[in-house]
């Protein structure tokens, strides 16, 4: 009876000692993820990271504006948790991130997001969004989550861009096994047989590969661009051939006629494409011809649209805005087309991409500026912009907030289940604001009332025996300690000295007992400006 | 401004006291300095309220408002006779058609947009989309224009909205509509799960935070919008106003009147709301983009479109609002007068009907004429401004003044003229 009593309390201990661990800092050091700062060093990184900042200095210097400050590490960290993770860092990563020594934290943070799960899958999503769209698509034919978790893979693995976008546009097969064709199926037509819709693919090619928005050719010529009607047509010829059947998408024989319904004939199109010929290989099937020049190194509108939408993901905002809309008359910040030529030039490597631009100075500034100039500051990308978080950035973050350690992608089975059921009805709820996912307006009514009274804040801020508030209120040395465990789970920083202050007041109230106090500051930090918006 | 309630003013005085995060009426009273609220009520003779039935996919002008029965461009569709004279609507429109009294059609508009898009801006706002200014729609601007009221719920909202909800353009975000779903119960997560001294402590702690964030970024925090509608969310959750979006309230046999659809529990809701002071409703009716079966997909649409149209005009007329509701009924265009080989008709700018009611709009009128082959161009033609024109000069609102938007440039709410046929005696 005693070994068992013995043993149960040890039990408790140990536990305990575990929960602290992840409160207190760590006197050793964490199993450190493997790294590469050498990359970060290299010649012709550098150099990239300096024209591009060079050309940004330029554009301010012309203008006369005086960028920001360069932002604190933690903040940067979040950031960089937000755009390649949808959430944000866990306590238990922030104390890891502050074990390294100062001037290495971020490198290291860059690689160790890259390295994890969470990152492969979130940016798969975000792709998966702009290549085969946001709908179910049509039953049975199309596989959503086949084609994500595919593009996961090929991330994860570091599959150069081209290729990826290569096997999307070209891939033959049945949607389950070769999970690309999806790009295909997706565009299935039920009232004719199942087969895909030539003129969506082309849109869809065009708009997210190219950065061109080809299809409002489709009805009327391109008001400045020098697109035609006919260029549309053309482009689209080559799914002329493409078909649906027993065994998944092929190429067959055949041409492309379309309905002039004007004129009331037929008219039989040959596939063109609309801009630089000579990229388009002769001999192979039409598909693969188009992916090869769409994805050709020299095609500068392939390149650069990648890196706008890579930019976007990782500041909230596209260089060039609609994020698929290269053809604009606004100022397109030289940067766009320094790191194109970059991403081209080394064999269109993602990572590489993101570490570049993780490691810019605009990336890394602060996102206000001393004079309160923002407005004009942002767009020009003089300092970091406040960008609106994305519904499932948002569930992401409440979650990873309600919890002290890491919610990854290997976590216990039921965290996942919880997370994925939880996130799906809040990001109902919470609102995808359009189809342009960088357009950056205001919040509304709704997002804060599911924020303020929704199911998903109301039971992650309750007390329970996993959650961060309950957690922080038993281990926590100190209220002070509290305090900041708290603003550092929600905010990833620490609390301002008035913060502070008026925090540990709230916590000496006798009424109030301490467990309500810190849900209540929960409460209150999960529905600020600062949770909700990128910054 | 009105004058405060004393229940409302007990209410919000007791959950704020103490928390300058939240001062509704401070906020009346800067929203009034800064010019958002001229303070002028509309004119007694004015509409003060416009309900806008939105088709969304650009509904078959000769399925509903404008039949040409014997015609070979009908396609077999056939025509009702209505409460007036010599007017009829197309087969499907049996209720619509005892309410015609009240109703007047303009069956000549015209647009260049016939993009789904565009259309859907061009019809909403009335200008012509443009890269260099968004423009408010038709609500926003009554909502800028009109009176605050007695709203403490949104005064702008759209139930069912489409891809394109109506939006508040270069007058800011805070005029975009409030978008909600089927009104069939409650709003969601409109109750707070703490007692009222628990949530002022979480709103003054709110206020803290807030306060660090906004340092170096004040005008940057100001356009998330977020104060405003966190103020706008706990106003809502307080106010008795907020039982007008749960239609499950009224009598079986009002609900009846408007059908036992989304849509038509939408219209309802619209009632309700105007009823509380909301300015501005669209309620969205999707399934008019008919490029296949335009018969059968109409038919179909009228069913949910017939009840609620006329059951809104019919209860709005006994509860005595139907002067001062402007109802509004149009999609983004019209449909080819000839049909395509998969039996559906494509988008067609250039003669379309639309219908009005109520709102000081003189009923049983109809303005224009569309050939009955399909062939020459509309008879008195109206262009999507001159709509604007006529709506806002039933509201009262001065739509020939012109505004700054942000970026300086001037800008009229409509550059067209009133149809004047439409709204004197």
């Amino acid at each position: 009876m005693f070994f068992r009593n013995l043993f149960f309390i040890v039990l408790i201990l140990g536990g305990a000692a575990t929960l602290v661990a992840n409160l207190i800092p760590p006197k050793h050091g964490f199993k450190p993820t493997p790294t590469n700062p050498e990359v970060f060093q290299k010649n012709d990184f550098l150099e990239t990271v300096y024209r591009v900042n060079a050309s940004f200095e330029q554009t301010w210097q012309k203008n006369k504006i005086q960028p920001a400050v360069n932002a604190d590490d933690l903040t940067i960290a979040r950031r960089l948790a937000l755009g390649l993770m949808g959430t944000i860092p866990s306590l238990e990563e922030i104390r890891q991130f502050e074990s390294r020594p100062e001037g290495e934290r971020l490198t290291w943070w860059i690689d160790h997001v890259l390295q994890d799960r969470r990152f492969a899958d979130y940016l798969a999503e975000r792709f998966a969004r702009v290549f085969v769209g946001t709908e179910d698509g049509p039953f049975i034919l199309f596989r959503r989550r086949k084609f994500s978790s595919w593009l996961s893979d090929q991330i994860t693995l570091n599959v150069p861009y081209d290729q990826i976008v290569r096997e999307v546009i070209s891939t033959e097969g049945i949607w389950t096994e070769k999970p690309a064709t999806n790009f295909i199926t997706v565009t299935a037509q039920k009232d004719k047989s199942n087969q895909p819709d030539p003129v969506r693919l082309a849109g869809r090619v065009t708009r997210a590969f190219l950065g061109i928005r080809l299809d409002c050719a489709q009805c009327h010529d391109h008001p400045f661009a020098p697109w035609k009607q006919t260029d549309f047509e053309s482009f689209s010829a080559f799914f002329g051939q493409t078909h649906v059947g027993l065994r998944g998408v092929y190429d067959g024989a055949g041409e492309y006629t379309i309905d002039d319904k004007r004129k009331g004939i037929k008219r039989t199109i040959t596939p063109k494409v609309s801009y630089a010929p000579h990229l388009l290989p002769e001999e192979g099937a039409l598909r693969a011809r188009l992916s090869a020049w769409v994805t050709h190194r020299e095609n500068t509108y392939f390149s650069q649209a990648a890196v706008n939408r890579v930019w976007a993901i990782l500041c909230g905002q596209p260089l060039v805005s609609p994020v698929d809309n290269l053809e604009t008359e606004g100022f397109v910040p030289p940067a766009l087309k320094i790191l194109a030529e970059d991403f081209a030039l080394h064999g269109h490597d993602i990572a590489r991409l993101i570490r570049i631009i993780a490691s810019t100075k605009t990336y890394r500034m602060q996102s206000l500026s001393a004079n309160d100039d923002s407005v004009n500051a942002e767009k020009l990308w003089a300092q970091f912009p406040l960008g609106r978080l994305r519904p499932e950035q948002v569930a992401g973050s409440i979650l990873q907030a309600s919890s002290v350690s890491t919610i990854d992608a290997e976590s216990h089975i039921l965290t996942r289940l919880a997370r994925f059921g939880d996130q799906n009805d809040f990001v109902k709820r919470y609102g995808d604001s359009s189809d342009d996912e960088f357009d950056n307006r205001g919040g509304t009514i709704p997002q804060r009332l599911v924020m303020m009274n929704g199911k998903l804040v109301s039971e992650k801020t309750k007390g329970g025996p996993f959650s961060a508030t309950t957690r922080i209120q038993w281990l926590a040395p100190s209220d002070v300690k509290s305090i900041e465990a708290v603003f550092l789970t929600a905010l990833t920083r620490r609390p301002t000295a008035e913060e502070s202050d008026f925090f540990e007041q709230n916590l000496k109230n006798p009424e109030v007992s301490k467990g309500q106090q810190i849900q209540d500051l929960f409460w209150a930090l999960i529905n600020s400006t600062e949770f909700s918006w990128n910054h | 401004m009105e004058p405060l309630g004393r229940r409302p003013f007990l209410k919000t005085t007791a959950m704020l006291a103490g928390s300058s995060w939240l001062t509704p009426v401070g906020q009346w009273l800067a929203r009034a300095a800064d010019g958002d609220a001229p303070g002028a009520l509309p004119s007694k003779k004015s509409a003060q309220a416009v309900i806008v039935l939105w088709l969304q996919g650009g509904p078959s002008q000769l399925e509903t408002f404008d039949p040409h029965a014997d015609s070979t461009i009908a396609g077999g569709t056939t025509k009702i006779a209505t409460a007036v004279k010599g007017i009829y609507l197309a087969s499907g429109f049996e209720r619509l058609a005892e309410e015609m009294g009240s109703v007047s059609l303009i069956r000549s508009m015209i647009s260049k947009e016939g993009d789904h898009e565009r259309g859907s801006y061009n019809l909403k706002t009335g200008f012509r989309p443009d890269p260099t200014v968004i423009h408010p729609s038709l609500g926003a601007v009554a909502c800028h224009e009109l009176s605050i009221g007695k709203a403490e719920i949104p005064r702008h909202v759209s139930i069912l909205s489409s891809q394109w909800p109506a939006r508040g353009g270069y007058l800011g975000d805070k005029y975009d509509a409030f978008q909600m779903t089927d009104p069939a119960g409650p709003v969601p997560d409109a109750q707070a799960h703490v007692d009222s001294n628990r949530e002022k402590s979480r709103l003054k702690s709110l206020g803290i935070v807030e306060q660090t964030f906004a340092k170096g970024r004040s005008k940057r925090v100001e356009e998330t919008q977020h104060k405003n509608t966190t103020n706008a969310a706990l106003k809502m959750m307080t106010s008795e106003q907020l039982k007008a979006f749960n239609v499950s309230l009224e009598p079986q046999s009002v609900q009846d009147l408007y059908g036992n659809t989304a849509f038509g529990r939408g219209c309802l809701a619209a009632r309700r709301l105007v009823e509380s002071g909301v300015r501005c409703v669209e309620v969205t009716l999707n399934g008019w983009d008919t490029h296949a079966n335009n018969h059968q997909f109409c038919k179909t649409n009228l069913k949910t479109l017939d009840p609620a149209f006329s059951g809104l005009i019919r209860d709005l007329r006994q509860r005595n609002m139907l002067d001062k509701t402007l109802v509004l009924c149009m999609g983004e265009f019209g449909r080819t007068p000839s049909i395509n080989p998969a039996g559906g008709r494509d988008h067609w700018p250039s003669g379309f009907s639309i219908a009005l009611a109520g709102g000081g709009i003189h009923g049983g009128r109809i303005i224009g004429e569309t050939d009955p082959e399909g062939k020459a161009d509309v008879k008195n033609p109206v262009r999507v401004p001159d709509l604007h024109a006529t709506v806002f000069d039933a509201l009262g609102i001065d739509y020939d003044k012109l505004n700054q938007t942000p970026i300086g440039r001037t800008v009229k709410f409509s550059e067209g003229k009133p149809v004047r046929e439409l709204l004197d005696a």
